[in-house]
């Protein structure tokens, strides 16, 4: 059996379905965090396999900046959970309706 | 051999997603995520991409994860969470067929629609073998992406420092968020699932 390209364009359209669904369901702001660096994994997994497929460095070096924008979006993200959990310990994401105008 | 490696390194990223997906723990869901990532990044090894491999490893799940971790011992959510009750009734089966359409339409698009990637091969820099991979990634990153590279320093320092201005102690009358959210919960029974308006000093500023 020879792994192809489609073979890893699947892989990552599961794994950024799972992500998407569990960005969905969960309610916890930590764990939604998670689910979008699982789908931002599918999407690097998909850079990286058609950059092979197609000889070119140029998918790889998308995902590079793909992680430095992950990274900063994480840290951004848990430091914006950290203000509103050490208001309201415990809150989901459910809670953040008060936001609402 | 490949086959082997792949169909292996599948097993484990799914598994991983789905711990994700169903764990009730944020650190078990951590766990579960470095997993996932470990399994990409074998991925990445075996497509030749050895630089984002290692990255993988390093950033991510030495990093970020690691970040996930502190954040979550620090605030002290660290427990278990029920997941049988669901606040809003049919969010799930709704989330589920949602999911299920992107994963058919994600699939059309990737492997059905067209015969293959119409790109034009090696179009903006070739892909060289394993062991010079990393140096190509440098060369092309300094040369033709540097001003790119430059703009990701810049968000970079924008995001720590956002990071510093959102997450640090605010004491005094300066603080206006946590008037915002203590009157605002106060107001509306509903919203609440606890005392709010209790915590560390925040509400000085509530009577200026």
């Amino acid at each position: 059996m020879v792994v192809t390209t489609s073979w890893y364009l699947a892989l990552a359209a599961v794994l950024f379905s799972m992500g998407a669904v569990g960005l969905l369901t969960r309610r916890n702001p930590l764990i939604m965090i998670m689910c979008v660096e699982l789908m931002l994994n599918a999407v690097n997994l998909t850079f990286v396999s058609l950059g092979t497929e197609l000889g070119d460095l140029g998918g790889q070096l998308s995902v590079f900046f793909v992680l430095v924008v992950a990274a900063s979006e994480v840290v951004v993200g848990l430091a914006v959970v950290v203000a509103i959990m050490r208001r309201r310990q415990g809150a989901t994401v459910d809670d953040l309706s008060v936001l609402r105008g | 051999m490949d086959a082997a490696v792949f169909l292996i390194s599948a097993a484990i990223v799914l598994a991983g997603a789905g711990g994700v997906l169903v764990a009730r723990s944020p650190v078990h869901a951590a766990l579960f995520l470095v997993q996932t990532l470990f399994g990409v990044s074998v991925l990445f090894v075996l497509q030749d991409a050895t630089f984002l491999a290692a990255i993988q490893v390093i950033v991510y799940a030495g990093a970020v994860v690691i970040l996930f971790l502190f954040v979550i011992m620090l605030l002290g959510v660290d427990r278990f969470e029920d997941l049988g009750v669901e606040p809003i009734v049919g969010q799930r089966p709704v989330a589920a067929l949602i999911g299920a359409s992107l994963l058919g339409m994600l699939l059309i698009a990737l492997l059905v629609s067209v015969d293959g990637p119409t790109g034009a091969h090696g179009a903006n820099a070739a892909l060289g073998d394993a062991a010079d991979n990393t140096r190509r990634l440098g060369e092309a990153l300094f040369t033709d992406y540097v001003f790119a590279v430059e703009l990701t320093a810049i968000l970079l320092t924008i995001a720590v420092i956002g990071a510093v201005v959102l997450a640090r102690k605010v004491r005094g009358p300066l603080a206006p968020l946590p008037v915002v959210v203590a009157s605002t919960t106060s107001e509306d029974p509903e919203a609440g699932d606890g005392p709010t308006d209790t915590t560390d000093g925040h509400d000085a500023g509530e009577d200026t």
